[in-house]
């Protein structure tokens, strides 16, 4: 590859960029979809490209193609070239990406079993199992398994003298069940919802979450929920199970520190954040319990990598503190601008830009964005919450273009009376404003019940970009919380 | 614009190293640039070029799906075997009858070559006109503006053999004051169509007037709806009900009510690949050509949209011409949606309304009872007060819990103008009119 990124780089260089880097990237996914005892998915998909990152004339431009030939390199980096100029016309002020990046390195995810030697028929036979025992519930009436692998293999070159080969390889499974009533369907899904759960890790991730062995759980309580009371609207004591604190991490959390969105470049898509610059290091996110980082080192995380593809480093950040909010996912050109009002601020990027394959620029994404665990087990937590309800699983999402009005809704809840679980009710929903919410949380379960769960479908970015990010979480209580607002 | 004869082509290529006993070719071609602003300055410049191929090949009843950028003669071979492969694995679907048979096809001219041939500079002389309007006013802007070409050949070997290309140039901005924000965006086949300083005027005018937003109490209003948000609520209805395979799992408001209202008289939606009005597209991912789909007519729920899959399922059914690209999981869906106008301007919705909300637009809304299609969802960009039949005051943001159907239940006016609501690239367009609906249950609010 060395022969091709450094022609695109002297390409870039001679035709005016002051720095470049290039992205060779090939992507296979492996996808198996299993649904009422039938494949209905059995696909390999490959995926390769290239793309070039210049700075000219103080602004950004990118071009990138399929075609990976001399030819390509030379009409691609001096079309990003081109482009960056074009940028030009319009600047207010050149672009500072801070102190230079230089590593020469390669990282390959840890795996015990590569999920691309096991063959098809073990995967299809995995799924068929735990649709039979999905389906060996009376009242189900579709379920939907699926396994998904991914192995991407890319090469970063920069004009900074970086040359960086990673490997990174996923494995992800979950099934979804369905059962309808009239007027009603209720869904629930093992181990996570959104069709998987996913790791970098390889195929001992499919082994450890044993889909067959809890499939028929699944069913048997989607059918439960069929007939359960409707979720009662008050405001009452929450707890939430590790899943769907997770996304309640990614979106409350995660989003709203990614520096590129505070700075509003993603102002007209996915909108803007309320952690502004003067919040941080000085603005009360949360309870004293709450603790947050981001890494992307968590072995088996989704967003574990060796180096982001600016070329930086994977490293841990505390984002809250004690519940104060101490950190930003950075890039190298928001770290530099930060730096400027918040001279304290680290000065090189905490290594969060990632793009979605070879045609796509990288932007600030999550990597392992986690809440850390605290000391009672889920047992002591419910038997110590009087009145209130235990919600399992996200089914629905939404939150406002500053990450402060949330509503979720989850798959699963449990009315909590003296201690002890109650019935089950439907269609539970609970809604906050996001330090409120944090600030209510007075207890977060232990290390035992921590777990990294991957959320495989973060959209971002113009054109739209899909990343992969982790979330480590435990259950956690929140007081005062309203829930159950849908008429 | 890599041209039908090159993607036919690679389609031949395919379809002449098969050995299964169907298989179907699909290849999508780009060439695209996007140029993002944000903070008054384009941050983001791009541009991509691409050709990809999937290849679904059919031994008995068992089917294997293979897809890869790579297009030489070698890999195109490779390809095939891959998923000839695939199939091999396979279990039987007993569901599976046939690839589609082919029919005629209606071309349609989507392309304009001042699209195609757009270059960085004028895309940036563009988004200038917009960055300038936004600075002489101490406003912010971000957005984007986009050109391209996508370009789709499915080829079968039972014969079919369609190819559409065209052109789309979008433009969407978001102007902000540190209390407000304005929003506009258009799309047209033709750049030249595309007027971006009154795009930036429209997004700054509503950007100042917005400035300063108030509170209001969550609860049940009459809003007057831009058709951005009715844009968006059919999009829902289409994604939670439309499909065939959503009714045939009983999942859909339409399922068993088929012939049933639904909604108010007064509205009607179908599905039109061929309407000029919108974003046009002759045919499906299975090469089959759309057909025109009654959903809703005055009110009273008519049909679903039908894949090759879904269509085997009932008898007497045919493909619609719906179809999304195989491995498909989700079943068919309506992507080019037309909802019936009405005889209201803007300006009489508000002067009827006593007292009620202008919504410019929504943001990250999902649904939370897929049958009864609740949705949930923000106000963004532009929230304002009626009161006595004007726009008083701005309004902070407010969540909305709602279900369509009982919005579309109680729509009194809709727009006489259609507006195109684009999502994204490719073809997936909605015609929205402006509404006014009554009872509309707001259950939020926020801090902006």
């Amino acid at each position: 590859m060395r022969n091709f990124t450094e022609r695109a780089l002297d390409v870039a260089q001679s035709k005016g960029a002051t720095y470049a880097d290039i992205r060779i990237v090939r992507r296979e996914n492996q996808n198996v979809t299993v649904k009422n005892g039938i494949v209905q998915t059995l696909s390999l998909d490959d995926d390769f490209g290239f793309g070039v990152r210049v700075i000219a004339d103080g602004a950004w431009g990118f071009a990138s193609s399929s075609r990976l030939t001399e030819e390509e390199i030379d009409r691609i980096a001096a079309q990003a070239v081109t482009i960056a100029k074009a940028s030009a016309l319009t600047k207010e002020a050149d672009v500072q990406i801070g102190p230079s990046e230089v590593h020469v390195d390669t990282y390959k995810t840890p795996m015990e079993i590569d999920p691309f030697e096991v063959s098809l028929e073990n995967k299809i036979d995995v799924l068929m199992e735990a649709d039979k025992e999905a389906r060996a519930v009376k009242g189900v009436a579709v379920a939907q398994g699926t396994m998904g692998f991914l192995r991407e293999t890319k090469t970063f070159a920069s004009s900074e003298g970086s040359y960086i080969e990673q490997t990174l390889v996923e494995s992800g499974l979950g099934i979804t069940v369905r059962a309808v009533g009239e007027g009603e369907m209720q869904q629930r899904s093992y181990p996570n919802s959104f069709g998987r759960h996913q790791g970098t890790a390889g195929y001992e991730f499919i082994t450890k979450w044993d889909l067959p062995g809890n499939a028929r759980q699944a069913g048997e309580e989607v059918v439960a929920l069929l007939s359960a009371p409707q979720c009662p609207s008050k405001t009452t004591t929450l707890i939430l199970d590790g899943p769907q604190l997770g996304l309640q991490v990614h979106e409350s959390c995660g989003h709203p520190i990614e520096l590129d969105r505070v700075y509003g470049t993603e102002a007209a898509y996915a909108g803007t954040s309320f952690l502004t610059p003067e919040k941080f290091g000085t603005f009360r996110y949360g309870s004293d319990i709450v603790n947050l980082v981001s890494d992307a080192v968590t072995p088996g995380g989704l967003g574990t990598y060796g180096y982001d593809d600016e070329g930086v480093p994977a490293q841990t950040t505390d984002i809250v503190r004690d519940g104060m909010f101490v950190g930003y996912l950075t890039s190298r050109e928001t770290a530099s601008q930060l730096r400027k009002t918040h001279p304290d601020a680290p000065e090189r990027s905490n290594g969060c830009m990632r793009a979605d394959g070879w045609n796509r620029v990288p932007i600030i994404r999550m990597n392992n964005v986690s809440l850390k665990p605290g000391e009672p087990t889920l047992d002591e937590l419910i038997a110590d919450t009087d009145d209130g309800i235990y919600m399992l699983t996200n089914k629905s999402w939404s939150i406002d273009d500053k990450r402060l009005n949330f509503q979720f809704g989850t798959e699963l809840a449990y009315e909590i009376k003296n201690g002890k679980l109650g019935q089950v009710v439907k269609n539970a929903t609970y809604t906050g404003i996001t330090p409120q919410f944090w600030g209510s949380c007075d207890a977060i379960c232990n290390a035992d019940h921590w777990n990294v769960w991957g959320t495989p479908n973060c959209g971002k970015g113009q054109p739209g970009q899909v990343a992969h990010t982790g979330h480590g979480t435990a259950p956690a209580r929140f007081r005062n919380v309203q829930v159950g607002l849908m008429s | 614009m890599i041209g039908k004869a090159k993607l036919k082509a690679i389609a031949d290529t395919v379809l002449s190293a098969a050995q299964a006993d169907q298989t179907e070719v699909l290849v999508a071609g780009q060439d695209l640039a996007l140029t993002r602003f944000a903070a008054n300055n384009i941050h983001q410049n791009v541009s991509e070029t691409d050709v990809s191929v999937r290849v679904r090949s059919v031994v008995g009843k068992k089917i294997g799906v293979a897809s890869s950028n790579d297009i030489s003669p070698e890999s195109l071979k490779r390809l095939v075997q891959k998923a000839e492969t695939i199939a091999s694995f396979q279990q039987e679907n007993p569901e599976f009858v046939s690839l589609p048979e082919p029919l005629p096809i209606q071309e349609v001219d989507s392309y304009s070559e001042s699209t195609a041939m757009c270059s960085a500079v004028a895309r940036a002389k563009g988004v200038g006109a917009i960055l300038d309007m936004s600075r002489s006013n101490n406003l912010v802007a971000s957005g984007a503006f986009s050109t391209g070409t996508e370009e789709m050949m499915v080829a079968n070997s039972l014969g079919i053999s369609a190819y559409h290309g065209g052109t789309m140039a979008t433009v969407m901005t978001v102007v902000m004051s540190e209390n407000s924000s304005g929003y506009a965006a258009d799309c047209a086949q033709d750049v030249e169509n595309l007027d971006l300083s009154e795009i930036g005027r429209i997004a700054v005018d509503k950007a100042i007037r917005s400035k300063n937003p108030s509170s209001i109490d969550p609860g049940a209003y009459t809003v007057i709806l831009e058709e951005d948000a009715v844009g968006t609520m059919m999009f829902y209805l289409g994604y939670l009900g439309f499909s065939a395979l959503a009714v045939q799992e009983k999942r859909s408001f339409m399922s068993g009510r088929i012939g049933e209202k639904v909604t108010g008289d007064n509205i009607s939606i179908w599905d039109d690949g061929f309407d000029p009005r919108g974003v046009r597209l002759p045919f499906d991912f299975e090469g089959v050509p759309k057909q025109k789909v009654m959903l809703i007519e005055n009110g009273i729920a008519r049909n679903a949209v039908y894949d090759s899959a879904t269509a085997a399922r009932e008898p007497g059914k045919t493909s619609t011409g719906h179809g999304l690209p195989a491995p498909n999981t989700m079943g068919p869906l309506p992507i080019n949606l037309i909802m019936q106008p009405g005889s209201a301007s803007k300006e009489e919705m508000i002067a009827s309304t006593k007292k009620g909300i202008w919504v410019t637009r929504f943001h990250y809304v999902n649904p939370v009872h897929p049958v009864k299609a609740i949705l949930t969802g923000m106000t963004r960009d532009g929230t304002f007060l009626i009161e006595n039949g004007k726009i008083t005051r701005p309004l902070k943001n407010l969540r909305f819990t709602q279900s369509i159907l009982e919005a579309f239940a109680n729509a009194e006016m809709l727009g006489k103008e259609l507006k195109v609501i684009k999502m994204g690239f490719g073809n997936f367009a909605s015609c929205a009119p402006a509404a006014k609906i009554n009872n509309f249950t707001f259950t939020g609010t926020t801090e902006f």
